[in-house]
């Protein structure tokens, strides 16, 4: 019997279910079995290896979460830097052992709490940060030295980083011992999470700036963080998502190079951050496509040498996009698969989302359901005791392969339209981001993609029975004060002489993160230096396309 | 579809990035026989209200998931009002929660659509109320 005959003798002609699309969530065809026969040529120690060796398909470490689980880390920020700290400590608790800082939209954009732009915006979907001041509340009680903390901020990255580094050496903590992230990945702002501040080129100087600087000063660093997460939730595919992250990341080893370091002296801090949605397997197969893909690319494209330059670590975030407003409890049952999913797909660092952010941002209920569904499938569930357990699954092993070469196809188109540069000034991505979801929310509405309590199983007296978090909405006037308080209090002629140096250097070649630190030091806000790199630097606007 | 087309400008009011569901929603609404005018990101108040008497259309839906919606959506009715506009429909969409929604409801704000929403629902909405 081989798999033709078993289809044509066995299969085909029995009734199956009609109102379902066979196809993985992002639309690639499924047969309804695997065998041996769909991996020809499969070469065990070419294609998969052993965990910790190239091409670490199987996983990064030797011993993988037989020797440390993946780290818990929830996204977390809301009001002012008191009630985040308190969230923090919250988390902290109840066993979380990572940090990831989620800043409201005036801190993401570069913008004070004052700002005009800033009204009705401040510390309402993260916290608001305006200058030193703000951070070290923040980190008040939580000793930096012992714990890692991952800060979503783009634009003004190299301004977050430099208000750490000063907490850090407030408590007396040096630059060396600190360990963390910051996202700092402009590309995929430009492509699909829509929150830059400065055009595309000195956007990448700062980037190699704040590799340089943190290869020589804070070497535990994670200086980017690349991330396919927004382009997800944007609405792309799985293999989008992956393809367009892997060309986010190599433009970044090209510019390094380009800048003059050698690649090996800032690859190892690269990282990785990836969404896991609802097709489990699809998930699976491409967190560990893109392991292979970026050991081979480093290794035979970069001439990378060290072997941490090949590893892709990641960090993983349950899909957003994937929780429904609608019966707002069975999020809980979503979370939890696209955790596990994430889990043996080898990540590094998880955050699930709660049950409630169709609504707004987590109650303190539901943060804990979310983190206890990390708790539970750590300790309860026996997935981590073994690795890369769906190795060898003819299914998942095809799915691999195929995740790899639908990036490949990609990653050519996009060099083929000049870089990723190019491809962003053509609307390249966010074209094909958009298509996608629009493809999708087209299935929904046709109902031929079935999300349950949306388009089946509705529940026609649904009523709001969880309880939704609500942001006090005297935060703003708070966060204003405060920093009418330190625009009083500071040296302001310190202020002006450290943004006059940083003006002067942005204009020439200096390295812009010794200056960006004085600045920090001296309490000039956010605002403040961003406004001064913007005066040289300029501004992006982007194409619209819908 | 019969007689007038209707104009609508789709607007991401104030820092908010994310734009897939007005981008969805946009080219939902232009399917279905709209005429879809999109902003584009980072639009003030004034700004949408310009826009909208300038394209003169008969309805402005916003999208707002930053948490920003109890200012912009006032906001944006107000400035109408003052502008003499105040017949232009505002209805919009994003992270919103019921009891806010109520309240914009109030305001004067025609409906809230949340996540999950099909456009089907909307068109047809948008059918009823501005013919």
């Amino acid at each position: 019997m081989d798999k033709e005959s078993w289809l044509r003798d066995c299969y085909s002609g029995r009734p199956l279910r009609e109102d379902v699309i066979f196809t993985t969530l992002s639309g690639g065809e499924q047969d309804p079995l695997y065998t041996p026969e769909d991996l020809p040529g499969f070469d065990y120690q070419h294609e998969l290896g052993y965990p910790g060796l190239y091409p670490f398909t199987r996983g990064i470490h030797p011993t993988m979460y037989r020797g440390k689980l993946w780290t818990m880390r929830q996204f977390a920020g809301y009001g002012t830097a008191e009630d985040t700290n308190r969230r923090y400590k919250f988390l902290l608790e109840r066993g979380q052992t990572g940090l990831s800082v989620a800043f409201d939209m005036p801190t993401i954009m570069g913008r004070d709490s004052d700002d005009p732009l800033s009204e009705g915006e401040v510390g309402r979907c993260g916290v608001a940060i305006d200058s030193l001041r703000d951070m070290e509340i923040l980190f008040e009680g939580i000793p930096l030295k012992d714990i890692t903390t991952s800060m979503t901020i783009n634009g003004p990255a190299a301004v977050l980083l430099a208000f750490y580094l000063c907490v850090g050496e407030k408590q007396g903590v040096s630059f060396r011992e600190l360990g963390g992230t910051i996202q700092n990945d402009i590309l995929k702002e430009y492509i699909a999470q829509k929150s830059w501040i400065f055009p595309p080129r000195p956007s990448m100087r700062l980037i190699t700036d704040i590799m340089a600087f943190c290869s020589r000063e804070v070497p535990r660093w994670n200086t980017i963080s690349i991330s396919g997460y927004h382009i997800r939730e944007a609405g792309s595919t799985a293999v989008q998502e992956l393809a367009f992250t892997l060309a986010d990341g190599f433009a970044y080893v090209e510019a390094g190079i380009a800048a003059g370091l050698d690649v090996d002296e800032f690859a190892p801090r690269l990282s990785f951050f990836f969404n896991c949605h609802m097709d489990f397997f699809e998930e699976v197969a491409k967190f560990r496509a893109a392991r292979r893909l970026w050991a081979r690319y480093m290794r035979e494209k970069y001439g990378a040498k060290d072997p941490r330059s090949w590893m892709m670590r990641f960090h993983t975030q349950t899909a957003g996009c994937s929780l429904t407003a609608q019966q707002p409890e069975n999020n809980i049952v979503r979370t939890a698969l696209e955790a596990l999913a994430a889990v043996l797909g080898g990540t590094q660092s998880l955050h699930t989302n709660s049950m409630d952010e169709t609504w707004a941002l987590p109650t303190e209920k539901a943060v804990q359901i979310a983190l206890r569904t990390q708790q539970v499938i750590a300790y309860e569930s026996g997935v981590a005791h073994v690795i890369d357990p769906l190795g060898g699954s003819y299914y998942v092993e095809h799915l691999t392969r195929r995740m790899e070469e639908g990036a490949e196809e990609y990653l050519r188109r996009i060099e083929e339209l000049g870089g990723v540069l190019a491809a962003i000034e053509q609307g390249f991505f966010q074209r094909e981001i958009a298509d996608a979801a629009y493809r999708y929310q087209k299935e929904i509405e046709e109902g031929r993609r079935v999300v349950v309590g949306v388009n089946r199983f509705r529940d026609p007296d649904e009523r709001l029975e969880i309880e939704i978090m609500r942001i006090d909405p005297a935060v703003e006037k708070r966060q204003r004060e405060r920093l009418a308080r330190l625009r009083a209090e500071r040296s302001n002629a310190e202020v002006e002489r450290r943004l006059k140096e940083l003006k002067e250097g942005a204009r020439g070649d200096a390295n812009l993160m010794p200056l960006i630190i004085n600045c920090s030091r001296a309490y000039c806000t956010e605002g403040e230096i961003v406004g001064a790199l913007k005066e040289v630097f300029g501004t992006y606007r982007e194409p619209v396309i819908f | 579809m019969e007689g007038k087309r209707f104009r609508i400008l789709i607007a991401k009011p104030g820092l908010d990035g994310h734009d897939r569901g007005a981008k969805v929603v946009a080219r939902g609404l232009a399917e279905a026989g709209f005429e879809v005018i999109y902003t584009g990101l980072h639009q003030t108040a004034e700004q949408i209200v310009e826009a909208a008497i300038q394209e003169d259309v008969d309805a402005v839906g916003l999208s707002i998931l930053s948490g920003a919606h109890m200012t912009y959506f006032p906001k944006v009715l107000q400035i109408l009002r003052e502008r003499g506009a105040g017949d232009i429909m505002v209805f919009g969409g994003g992270i919103i929660p019921r009891e806010d929604a109520e309240e914009l409801k109030r305001m004067g704000v025609a409906e809230i659509f949340g996540p999950g929403t099909p456009i089907a629902d909307i068109v047809s909405f948008l059918h009823k109320r501005l013919s």
